[in-house]
């Protein structure tokens, strides 16, 4: 099995998803240039974080239009599991793989810092280790993660079960307080409506060491492999 | 040659914490009656094309593709003939 | 009155004369102006290099000392650190996002030039009191522009410092530091040799932005200089993420000769330096150079300070790998002229030459400066304390929640939330502790990083201020298990042209000196920032000092949050009832005044050698300095960040205040099990230093007793409120 991490010009959660899957998972995993017009040997495509085209217009609406995505597209189709972190998940929303959009954070900074996520669906191909209700531990670090999306698509998504993610307080409950950039509802993490492609604002690359903070997103890569492995998803 | 300037702003039923921000800005600095402030992008495009129909449908275009994000922004343009 | 040119360049009728001299004929105004900028302060030193001649800049571990983009420290198995600190003050002054944006931008830079990936960034910023809307408007933007910036390219921000005090109101100083990691044997250095190999200038286009910021970082700032904002640069960290990609990429083809950054003074200053230092010449021709205005003259190609570019040196018959790599990164990159043998930089633009001087006398052969030097009148008024005149106050209590309160104190999370400190999975202690650690892979070992100064102590005695800045520095990272190597410095002052400042200037530099060879921290690079004063005021000397230290095993990493109930307290070293410079003598009594704590330097490096000894022998369980608010805050922060309180018993008669808020130095606060106190014990008898159990980790409260009087209880819970929130509360 092998993972691809997509690398766009200025990419710069690249690296950290690379060696969360290879040194800390042992996988098999290569970085795809931008440019890349093949993505037949991949079993599943990281999308990861950073500043793709330095985020100007909007982040993720230059790196819609680069070559690999038609390929993400096409990959997306065939079924097979897309997971976009942070400004990959702003990528996925603005290229319409997944529904909303992201406007800036509601106190208008940037926001770097650990938060707890509630696990509001187990039956992906991303989330199929975790408990339900499975409260992570996982930083956030992004200045535009206000999730927004309209009445009638967030009634559709909850009726497919399309809420992953919501930010929650250290005991689990979903609240103002604990929403840290605004979104709607809390969503911290949506998928499509099919359930192959997972978009998360927070970063589990960078919670899968003790050294780091702590291990709670190895959940979510160990979910995939799981997958991949013909493992029984949930539900 | 046509010069296009595209103002983009966003929805009015989305919350905009930047022109909030200015709005209050304003009225502590005792601008009375500012009654609303919504802050957007303008992005300047100069373009080759030969009529100004060719160039709105061009510009139009591009908005719905790339410039807006037409989950959460409006956008409106002028579209000018200048010379090369 | 009408200036004469060399005025308007900057340069005084003496200096003119010496070019006049050197180049045996008048220079022409392209000429005058190259001088003028490379024989700025800024770029030549003039005024501080003989004073800097003290510092102690090698040792066993030392790839590369100052005079250089960045200086080198080996860490063991092949590797080294890179590292530089640099001011970004009078930008910042007028447009504090962009000033500070940039300022991260150009020690980036610095830090890739050498060949190294930059891996961590650092700042000190200081700001006057967090009242007026115009300090909050520059605190506020400087902070988002560091953010920006170091966000946007991927490198984390994992540490530094935030002060304020009145005498930064007109001049508050953006300071920024990298670090980076290279292998021994790809270490690249600023050289241009080689007679017919390429001069390429790559990265972003070059405009108008930044002209003459050079002279301009050199000249004292007044009213009319808020309106001057022509020459401020634009960062475009993108860019720059880009540049720094296609940079690592190409030095791996081993096709560079040389390479720097163009930062103050442009393309005269990296042709200029690159061809001197490799006792070479250069011929380049600014019409080859990529622009994005229309109608630049020369002399604005040469000095532009557009942002993101380099000057790569290139084996001749290679070019076309360079353009390669850029074109694959969407940048620019264009052959711009030759090395040659004759020394001379000569500057075409197209077929006609349009100025030619040795490469040498721009660089090199700027007039040295033995400024005059006074101790100023102030110190015999502010160095007078009398204790007895200040009462002690009843409610300790409240003392610590004000000293907690004071955003000299108070919890920096306010500003680190905006940086992402954890981009690159490398951070193992993050902001907030002593020092930042950061693990390097493919090791076990990790390196420690920080960056000090307490400039109150610097403007009551400018030596055992700088002294004390260093030895703070190596104690941040000794806490948290690094052994310290390296400093760099970041030396902000006032007017060297008065006595009084360059008095100033020479002592904190003499301090600083005895503190690094005591310590055996040399330093291997470092800025020096001059008039940082308005038309009344002069900042504080604020000699910022960045420290590296190697952490031999990720196993020794130690952290000050107190641990586990029932652990005990020890102090390393004494508690003294030194009030003067102290921060509780400023927000209780609003005074700042007094002497700076007393150093004894070899005290300082027995306490510092015992807490290391301690922590490699797996003993300690967290350690934490005790500096600003002295052990009573020392022993809250530790208590806050570890979530659990403790009761303590302090010796001593006297002044209860002095023995809780005291700023004595060489005091480390570390916690150990019960049965590891004896080991305790031997070690400090072994080195000599003073060893008292203080008490236990235990409970919910802080309790500190003195002389069995209770003087201190407090619920952790509320200090940590009043700790975590106050900055947030002055600035949201």
């Amino acid at each position: 099995m092998k993972f691809g991490v997509v690398v766009f010009p200025g990419s710069n959660c690249d690296i950290d998803c690379y060696n969360a899957l290879r040194d800390v998972l042992d996988q098999d995993t290569e970085y795809i240039w931008h440019r890349t017009k093949n993505l037949g040997s991949y079993d599943c495509i990281v999308l990861p974080g950073g500043f793709s085209y330095g985020s100007y217009l909007r982040g993720g609406a230059i790196a819609k239009v680069s070559p690999v995505m038609d390929r993400v597209v096409e990959f997306v189709e065939s079924g097979k599991p897309v997971i976009g972190i942070s400004n990959g998940f702003q990528v996925l929303v603005e290229s319409g793989i997944l529904p909303g959009a992201f406007l800036r954070n509601n106190n208008m900074k940037f926001i770097c810092e650990n938060v707890y996520i509630r696990t509001e669906s187990i039956s992906t191909p991303f989330t199929n280790l975790c408990g339900k209700g499975q409260i992570l531990r996982i930083p956030i670090a992004h200045g535009d993660g206000n999730y927004y999306v309209g009445d009638e698509t967030l009634k559709r998504m909850e009726e497919n079960n399309q809420i992953v993610f919501r930010y929650c307080a250290r005991d689990g409950e979903v609240t103002d307080a604990s929403n840290p950039d605004g979104s709607l509802q809390n969503i911290a993490g949506v998928c499509n409506r099919e359930g192959n492609v997972l978009g998360m604002m927070p970063h589990p690359e960078r919670c899968m060491e003790e050294i780091l903070e702590g291990r709670d997103g190895a959940v979510i890569f160990k979910s995939i492999i799981n997958y991949l492995k013909g493992g029984a998803v949930n539900g | 040659m046509f010069y296009a300037k595209v103002y983009i702003t966003l929805k009015k039923s989305i919350a905009d914490p930047q022109g909030n921000a200015i709005k209050e800005a304003l009225l502590s600095m005792e601008y009375d009656g500012v009654k609303d402030v919504r802050m957007g992008k303008l992005i300047e495009i100069k373009l080759a094309d030969k009529s100004s129909k060719e160039a709105e449908k061009r510009v139009k275009d591009m908005c719905d593709t790339l410039l807006a994000n037409t989950v959460i922004e409006d956008y409106t343009y002028d579209i000018l003939e200048v010379q090369p | 009155m009408d200036k004469k040119p060399y005025e308007r360049v900057g340069l005084t009728f003496e200096e003119y004369e010496r070019i006049v001299k050197m180049l045996g004929r008048e220079p022409n105004g392209l000429e005058l102006n190259l001088y003028g900028v490379m024989w700025s302060e800024h770029c030549s030193y003039k005024n501080s290099k003989q004073v800097l001649r003290v510092f102690p800049t090698s040792g066993d571990r030392v790839l590369q000392g100052p005079g250089e983009n960045a200086g080198i420290v080996d860490i063991g198995d092949g590797l080294a650190v890179v590292m530089k600190i640099e001011s970004h003050n009078h930008p910042s002054a007028v447009e504090p996002y962009q000033g500070a944006a940039t300022g991260a931008g150009g020690i980036i830079r610095d830090i890739f030039t050498m060949g190294a990936r930059p891996v961590a960034l650092l700042n000190s910023l200081r700001f006057g009191e967090l009242e007026s809307d115009r300090t909050k408007y520059l605190f506020e933007n400087a902070v988002a522009g560091i953010g920006g910036y170091g966000n946007c390219i991927g490198i984390p921000t994992v540490g530094g410092e935030v002060y304020f005090n009145d005498c930064y109101r007109g001049n508050p100083l953006v300071n920024a530091m990298c670090v980076g990691i290279i292998r021994h044997g790809d270490i690249k250095r600023g050289t241009a040799s080689g007679a017919g190999n390429a001069v390429m200038i790559v990265g972003a286009s070059t405009g108008r932005d930044g002209m003459g910021g050079a002279s301009f970082a050199s000249v004292e700032l007044n009213k009319e200089s808020e309106e001057k904002r022509s020459p401020m640069q634009v960062g475009d960290p993108f860019l720059e993420k880009l540049l720094l990609e296609a940079c690592l990429e190409l030095f791996e083809t081993g096709c560079v000769v040389g390479v720097q950054d163009l930062g103050a003074a442009g393309l005269t200053s990296a042709s200029s330096e690159t061809a001197s230092r490799g006792g070479s010449g250069m011929d380049i021709d600014v019409s080859l150079v990529p622009r994005r205005e229309t109608g630049m003259v020369p002399v604005e190609v040469m000095i532009s300070e557009s942002q993101e570019r380099m000057l790569v040196i290139v084996e001749k018959g290679r070019e076309e790998e360079v353009t390669g790599i850029f074109k694959k990164w969407g940048l620019n990159s264009s052959v711009i002229g030759r090395v040659t043998d004759d020394g001379m930089l000569t500057i075409r633009d197209g077929d006609e030459v349009v100025g030619s001087v040795p490469a040498k006398s721009l660089a090199e052969d700027a007039p040295i400066y033995y400024r005059e030097y006074k101790e100023p009148s102030y110190l015999k008024q502010v160095g007078v304390l009398d204790e007895r005149g200040l009462e002690v106050p009843d409610d300790l209590n409240g003392v610590l929640v004000s000293l907690l309160k004071s955003p000299n104190i108070a919890s920096k999370e306010w500003a680190y939330r905006q940086f992402d400190y954890m981009v690159r999975t490398c951070t193992a202690v993050t902001p907030g502790s002593d020092a930042a650690v950061v693990r390097i892979r493919g090791t076990n070992k990790a390196i420690a990083l920080t960056a000090d100064c307490n400039s109150r102590y610097c403007y009551l005695d400018p030596a055992t201020g700088g002294a004390i800045a260093v030895a703070e520095a190596a104690r941040n990272l000794v806490c948290s298990g690094a052994q310290p190597l390296a400093a760099t410095d970041c030396l902000n002052f006032g007017n060297p042209e008065k006595p009084g400042v360059f008095w100033q200037f020479r002592q904190a530099v003499s301090g600083m000196s005895e503190a690094c060879r005591a310590l055996d921290t040399p330093v291997i690079s470092g800025n020096v920032s001059f008039y940082n004063e308005t038309d009344t005021d002069a900042v504080f000397p604020t000699p910022v000092v960045g420290m590296v230290g190697v952490v031999e095993d990720i196993s020794h990493i130690t952290t000050q949050g107190f641990k586990e109930e029932g652990d005990v307290i020890v102090l390393l070293g004494e508690n003294t009832q030194e009030a003067g410079g102290s921060e509780y003598l400023k927000v209780v009594y609003g005074l700042e005044r007094g002497s700076a704590p007393k150093l004894d330097l070899d005290r300082e490096k027995r306490v510092q050698g015992c807490c290391l000894e301690l922590i490699r022998g797996g003993t300690v369980k967290s350690a934490h300095d005790c500096s600003e608010g002295g052990i009573a805050v020392a022993l809250a922060e530790s208590c806050i960040s570890g979530e659990i309180g403790a009761k303590v018993e302090l010796e001593g008669c006297g002044r209860e205040d002095l023995l809780l808020f005291g700023e004595g130095q060489s005091r480390i606060v570390i916690t150990v099990r019960q049965s590891d106190l004896e080991r305790v014990k031997d070690a400090a008898s072994r080195f000599g230093i003073p060893v008292t159990v203080l008490g236990r980790v235990r409970g919910k409260e802080l309790i500190i007793d003195i002389a069995g009087q209770r003087g201190i209880q407090m619920a952790v819970k509320d200090m940590e409120t009043d700790w975590r929130e106050a900055i947030e509360c002055i600035m949201e």
